[in-house]
């Protein structure tokens, strides 16, 4: 069992039916894009199954990566392919594999034009999302992490509304400034280590003053994606442009990549600079809790409300990770799979009365819950977990980080916490406006509510952002051990450099 | 009588001069009375040109091994030839493939056509065999001298022919400067002999003079000139746009190719003792040509243009590996090149498939649309565009990848930062590109079917551009090996 190569199986999958897709639907347009949204969603729901099979097998009791795979690639630069996942990686595949066949259902009918190319789109930035989180060597993580743009590009720029070229550019360019740094960083590190395996490095203690270039690099890339303030003007132009789906991939998938590289880089392999530069994270985190929070109160535009809401959920990712306490970095971790949940929910709720109405203003609706009862209640299920009411997903994570946060720092704690408040002004805000009043518009008097098919996309979010909220032990479980190690990796580190210090003087 | 020479390592050279001999005469004789029959003998030559082309290949390759030197030292094969050779070849042959249809149906489908083109080669072979200053200077101008009379091949275009013009002009410059620099380097030394003088230098003994560096720099100029680097590059965008597109596309592999292989063996054997002599040069021209390739490419509106100011630019990312002057850095730069030749050749293929109502169109904007138009054209235009802006995991990564590895191994990490960041602006007008074929929507659509060969040009490099990440090895260790003799001993 251990030698079958499942992880490869689950990347490679969704290649596959892509292919599938290019090679053989052709004929009459119609035919092609029903075989073309059956494939994928065939494709993106075998390989959920295969995800949970892998997660049924995942072992918690070790820190180690497991279900590793080992295949020599280039030799003569003692580059390989290395796949394996940890706790940390784990609960990420996993979002990735339920996101997608979501995704790819709530574009059944909003998608009509070039579905084929569409499917494909979603099927190979499955792969290359897949990929980034099992990689464990770092050429091989970095390809996936920078191949994830030639899709993306695509959906925004295709399929996306009137202003998506421009913001189609926006995202590449921003995307690629950050990770052309961090590839000098990463031949820099191989440069003086002679290997790319991630274990290997992040056992590496390398100096002090070369470990402030390189997490400065890792810096550029991470913070872009994930994305901190004053860099995170690329993602309200790309969320209001991109189609649904996109939105949807680009909140819940790609801002955790910035997260988790800072979990699987950052942290382990340049600990005492990290330490160095908390002040600086946390700064930037709490500029961007409070500030885009102020920002997201004045949007007339939904998706760009929700896209601001993301920014200030990073930022509290963003100070939970770097508290460097189990409860803050579990919280990290916890708060992006809610906010991967919460988000996808979000901007699908939008789509679907854009799908309707077409038009995201916040002040061409009002009164919608006269109309579509179904839709008022799944939407106020997501706005306040997203606000992070008690009992939902979004909640768990919010709190572990302030308690980790408390430990670490008072003032960046009570600072963090006003974002809580502000975040339930806006969500309301947007609910009074979108939902309550008076159905007043001609436009919405024959809107109608949710159909089955878009109440079975909402279905398991709706389930698991309840079970999230309520009983958060299964998947914290999974973590623990990866980051209990994680954190005492950082610490011994800590430690020993101070031994040196102190030795030297 | 004089003791024969040993034929055995320039085998090649001489199959493909007495071929070219036997096309002559036969291109000559074939007859040619009417416009029709004047094509036949263009296909046919033209067919075995590309046969004559292959052969060669496999010849080439039957030499790989050790190091082999004739003719009084002053022609080598080694790894480093093989390699580079079987390059341009395949560079030479695809360019005689991709333009049979553009040649008949723009009145060129003369029989000299093809025949040039191998000349060229065979030029360019000699170049890369030069073990000396003398057969450098000859391998040289039999290429230019070839490559200016193509450049003006379509005699009744305007444009054409200035281009040509333009090319001689500057190109005879050019290899007056490479000249120039060479008299004096023998003036200095009392040698033209590659390995002598590499041992002048290297041992450290000779005291390096005023004289010597000019030299040096003078034959510097020139070849950056014939590799179009900034800032000798003024030539390229006119002589791209002029030419004919498919001499465009020949023009933008094989010769760039073969003389940065001459750049690279001219500096890391003769004068490869002096690296803290020319590093600062070449940095300094790597650096200006990834930063003019990027933003001079910007504003333009002309594909062929814009491919030239690109090309200039890919130039600049393969001289990194040059100015490291290590062994990874010579490896990184032949992996770089033939990842280039293929991006370029599918890339001119595509821009070869650009017309309309049975004209040839070159701008931008003409592509609008085309992913709704030509799917699987667009797809592949698409991959060349994603590729040379160096996004992975298409070819084009890993070229500059294998690059920035010597550059950061050697510590130019300015240059490696430049060379990022410059990739960043480039990576603007190759979306471009993306954006115009599938973002956009087809006012005229371009003329269908695209013909048989350039489509299977296309797809053929499309697919070593999609697929060089599955199995690297052959090219990698290729390079590996030819990096290593250039160093070895």
């Amino acid at each position: 069992m251990q030698n079958f190569p499942l992880l490869s199986l689950l990347i490679f999958l969704p290649l596959v039916g892509a292919v599938l897709i290019l090679v053989l639907a052709r004929g009459d347009e119609a035919v092609v894009a029903r075989n073309s949204r059956w494939t994928a969603l065939w494709t993106s729901a075998i390989n959920f199954v295969l995800s949970l099979f892998v997660w049924v097998h995942f072992d918690t009791t070790t820190a180690d990566f497991q279900f590793v795979e080992y295949a020599v690639w280039m030799p003569a630069f003692n580059i390989n392919y290395k796949m394996g996942i940890d706790g940390i990686s784990m609960l990420f595949v996993l979002l990735t594999t339920l996101l997608t066949p979501i995704c790819v259902l709530s574009s059944w009918e909003c998608i009509q034009n070039r579905v084929k190319e569409y499917m494909i789109s979603f099927l190979v930035l499955e792969t290359f999302m897949i990929g980034m989180f099992c990689s464990l060597d770092m050429v091989v993580f970095y390809i996936f992490f920078e191949a994830v743009l030639i899709p993306m590009f695509v959906i925004i720029g295709v399929w996306g509304g009137p202003g998506r070229v421009y913001a189609a550019f926006k995202l590449f360019l921003y995307t690629l400034l950050g990770s052309v740094l961090m590839l000098l960083a990463l031949l820099a590190m191989y440069f003086t280590t002679g290997s790319t395996d991630i274990p290997t490095l992040m056992a590496y203690r390398f100096p002090v003053e070369m470990q402030i270039w390189l997490w400065l690099a890792f810096f550029a890339s991470f913070a872009v994606k994930i994305p901190m303030w004053p860099v995170h003007t690329w993602l309200p132009d790309a969320h209001v442009e991109a189609p649904t789906a996109g939105s949807v991939i680009l909140a819940a998938v790609l801002l955790k990549f910035g997260g988790y590289g800072f979990l699987r880089f950052s942290l382990p392999m340049f600990p005492e600079v990290s330490v160095m530069f908390t002040p600086l994270i946390y700064t930037l985190s709490i500029v961007a809790v409070i500030y885009t929070s102020l920002v997201a109160l004045a949007q007339e535009d939904m998706k760009k409300l929700i896209a601001y809401s993301s920014v200030a959920h990073m930022g509290f990712v963003t100070i939970g990770t770097f508290t460097l306490t189990v409860q803050g970095v579990e919280g990290a971790i916890y708060m992006m799979l809610a906010h991967g949940i919460v988000s996808a929910a979000l901007f699908l709720i939008v789509g679907v009365v854009y799908d309707r109405i077409h038009s995201r203003d916040i002040s061409a609706y009002g009164g919608l819950v006269h109309r579509m009862p179904a839709y008022s209640l799944i939407f106020m299920l997501f706005m306040l977990a997203s606000v992070g009411l008690p009992g939902t997903a979004g909640f768990v994570g919010e709190f572990l980080i302030l308690v980790g946060a408390f430990k670490a720092n008072t003032w960046v704690a009570a600072l963090a916490a006003t974002g809580l408040v502000l975040g339930a002004a806006y969500m309301l805000y947007l609910y009074r406006r979108v939902i309550f009043g008076k159905l007043t518009k001609d436009s919405l008097t024959a809107i109608l509510d949710m159909n089955a098919r878009e109440i079975a996309v909402f279905a398991p979010l709706v389930v698991l952002v309840i079970f999230m909220g309520v009983y958060p032990g299964p998947f914290l479980e999974i973590m623990h051990v990866s980051v209990t190690n994680l954190l005492t990796h950082v610490d011994t580190a800590l430690k020993a450099g101070q031994a040196i210090t102190v030795a030297g003087r | 009588m004089a003791e024969v020479p040993n034929v055995v390592p320039a085998l090649p050279e001489l199959f493909l001069a007495s071929a070219i001999m036997a096309m002559l005469m036969l291109g000559v004789f074939h007859p040619r009375d009417t416009a029709e029959k004047e094509i036949k003998a263009s296909r046919l030559i033209s067919f075995l040109s590309v046969i004559t082309l292959i052969l060669a290949v496999l010849l080439v390759s039957t030499l790989s091994g050790g190091r082999l030197v004739t003719f009084q030292n002053m022609f080598v094969s080694d790894p480093f030839a093989v390699y580079s050779k079987i390059l341009v070849l395949i560079g030479s042959a695809l360019a005689i493939v991709i333009s049979q249809g553009f040649i008949e149906r723009h009145a060129m489908a003369r029989f000299e056509y093809s025949i040039l083109i191998v000349f060229a080669t065979l030029g360019m072979m000699m170049m890369i065999s030069a073990n000396d200053l003398i057969v450098l200077y000859i391998g040289l101008e039999m290429q230019s001298l070839s490559l200016y009379v193509i450049a003006a091949f379509q005699r009744d275009d305007t444009r054409s022919t200035e281009a040509g013009l333009k090319y001689f002009v500057l190109g005879a410059l050019a290899s007056g400067m490479l000249l120039y620099g060479a008299s004096l380097i023998y003036g200095f030394t009392g040698t033209t002999d590659f390995d002598k003088l590499s041992q002048l230098f290297r041992g450290g003994e000779t005291e390096i003079n005023i004289g010597i560096i000019f030299g040096i720099v003078f034959i510097l100029a020139g070849l950056a000139f014939k590799v179009s680097a900034a800032p000798f590059h003024m030539w390229t965008p006119d002589v791209y746009e002029g030419a004919p597109t498919p001499v465009t596309a020949f023009f933008s592999v094989a010769p760039k190719i073969a003389a940065l292989a001459l750049f690279i063996r001219v500096m890391i054997g003769p004068f490869g003792g002096l690296v803290v002599e020319w590093q600062q040069i070449v940095v300094f021209v790597s650096m200006a040509s990834m930063a003019l390739g990027a933003f001079a490419a910007i504003n333009q509106r002309n594909i062929k243009r814009m491919m030239a100011y690109s090309s200039i630019g890919h130039v600049g990312y393969a001289l990194i590996g040059l100015a490291a002057g290590t062994e990874t850095g010579i490896r990184g730069t032949l992996i770089y090149l033939a990842i280039y030749l293929a991006m370029n050749i599918g890339t001119f293929a595509c821009i070869l498939c650009m017309r309309r109502a049975d004209r040839m169109v070159e701008g931008i904007d003409d592509l609008a649309g085309l992913g709704k138009t030509h799917p699987m054209l667009a797809l592949g235009i698409v991959v060349f565009m994603f590729s040379m802006a160096g996004i992975p995991p298409l070819a084009g990564f890993f070229g500059k990848f294998y690059i920035f590895i010597a550059a950061i191994e050697a510590g130019l990490y300015a240059l490696a930062i430049v060379g990022v960041l410059t990739s960043v602006v480039a990576a603007f007008y190759y979306l471009r590109i993306v954006q115009m074929v599938y973002f956009d929507e087809p006012d005229y659509p371009l003329d269908k079917p695209v013909s048989r060969d350039l489509g299977l040009v296309i797809a053929a490099t499309g697919l070593v551009i999609v697929l060089f990440f599955v199995y690297p090895t052959p090219i990698l260790n290729g390079a590996a090996a030819a990096a290593a003799s250039l160093f070895g001993g």
